[in-house]
């Protein structure tokens, strides 16, 4: 796996090629990585962003002031002062400005496994496919078993398999860009890697974070996994249509969350019967338009 | 694990640092480590060697300098040190505290012949 990219294992299986086609990661460089390699692989998504990955003069925060010399060896220090998730920040905001020309506006799902994303998205699409065109982006370790549910919505999907990642990163997702097309107006959903850790850290290019957890779930969650709980912009606490089978206290579970993140927003939602749906989708509406009037930057 | 692909991008940094001056080895590398991040600092060590095997950075040391949570209390007015992220503040106790620093994660520098 290359540095953040991943790209050593992550595939991408698109609905273009076929049924139940998936080709490899069309990277031309080989999977045991070189370490020399500076990845100047032939790439589309460098647009206007600032880019990391040309392996040269990139601005360099302090410079290399400090030389130093250590004992009787040849040994100098270096001073660097560069961020390490700058690569993937590069690549998150090229995929950024790309979807803001392109007038789209994309949402990153995060969750735990089995919280139910997948379902909501079918139901979301099933009710919004007449208003938005919508294209999903799924990641998961393995299988297109995601994206082929996706697809019997009649919305385009891509796949995104990270083999042995535990997380989708913005130079996977550019790659996933580039197998869809989205006519303005359009709305985009990025399903992460079912992982209530590792997804946290890595800035896709979205416009919104939304949190996915549900009742079947411990209510402090939000107090056990904080990190993707300040990430969020938006917690769906799904599966309501159980809470009368089982303990959870939402109210326990609310506080847990605005604990961690004052800022957040939670809606009480089920996939399964639509209830509380509504207001997602006019969540929805209404950060889309929030984010595509010229008086609001991108978030 | 996402501490591997963290320590990638480290050995990423390094390679573009020698593609500007030439060295043959690293001998030390420093990062810092917010406090308050979404890193955990014996993850990064427990698979530093294992990432850095048959890189520039072989055989060089990890040496993981801690930066502080801090946060700005708006009922005192002033910034105050954090020990969790949504902690409350430590000298009026009050909760209207924003953190303000101690999740970054930096390549400080790094020693080499």
């Amino acid at each position: 796996m290359c540095a953040v990219c991943g790209c050593g294992t992550a595939r991408l299986a698109t609905d273009r090629a076929g049924p139940g086609a998936e080709h490899d990661h069309p990277h031309p460089h080989d999977a045991g990585h070189d370490p020399d390699h500076d990845h100047v692989h032939g790439h589309s998504h460098a647009r206007e962003a600032p880019h990391s990955h040309a392996g040269d003069a990139l601005d360099f925060g302090a410079g290399l002031a400090g030389v130093s010399v250590a004992g009787l060896s040849q040994a100098r220090t270096i001073s660097i002062e560069r961020d390490i998730l700058a690569k993937n920040n590069g690549f998150a905001d090229a995929n950024r400005s790309l979807l803001i020309k392109a007038g789209v506006f994309a949402l990153n799902l995060l969750s735990s496994p089995g919280s139910g994303k997948t379902s909501l998205l079918v139901r979301t699409i099933t009710d919004l496919r007449d208003r938005w065109p919508i294209a999903v982006i799924e990641g998961d370790q393995q299988t297109s078993n995601d994206a082929e549910r996706i697809r019997q919505t009649g919305a385009q999907a891509v796949q995104i398999n990270t083999g042995k990642g535990c997380h989708l990163d913005a130079h996977m997702v550019g790659h996933a860009l580039e197998q869809l097309s989205l006519p303005p107006g359009g709305l985009l959903f990025i399903e992460n890697v079912g992982n209530l850790v590792c997804p946290a850290a890595f800035d896709l290019g979205e416009a919104c974070k939304v949190v996915v957890l549900s009742v079947t779930e411990g209510e402090d969650k939000p107090l056990k996994y904080p990190d993707m709980f300040v990430a969020a912009d938006l917690m769906l606490l799904n599966k309501a249509d159980l809470l009368p089978h089982l303990d959870f206290d939402v109210d326990a579970c609310l506080a847990a969350a605005l604990r961690v993140n004052p800022r957040l927003q939670i809606l009480t939602v089920s996939a399964r019967t639509g209830a509380g749906l509504g207001a997602f989708f006019a969540w929805i509406e209404g950060r889309a338009a929030m984010a595509s009037s010229p008086m609001a930057g991108g978030s | 694990m996402h501490e591997v692909s963290l320590i990638e991008s480290v050995i990423s940094l390094v390679e573009q640092e020698r593609a500007k001056q030439a060295f043959a080895r690293v001998n030390m590398i420093r990062l810092q480590v917010g406090a308050l991040g979404c890193v955990e600092p014996e993850a990064l060590r427990f698979c530093f060697e294992a990432v850095t095997t048959g890189t520039i950075a072989e055989g060089s040391r990890l040496e993981i300098e801690m930066v502080t949570g801090e946060g700005w209390c708006a009922d005192c007015r002033g910034t105050v040190p954090l020990d969790e992220r949504f902690g409350a503040c430590p000298l009026c106790a009050g909760s209207h505290v924003r953190m303000t620093g101690g999740d970054a994660l930096r390549l400080a520098e790094m020693e080499v012949e």
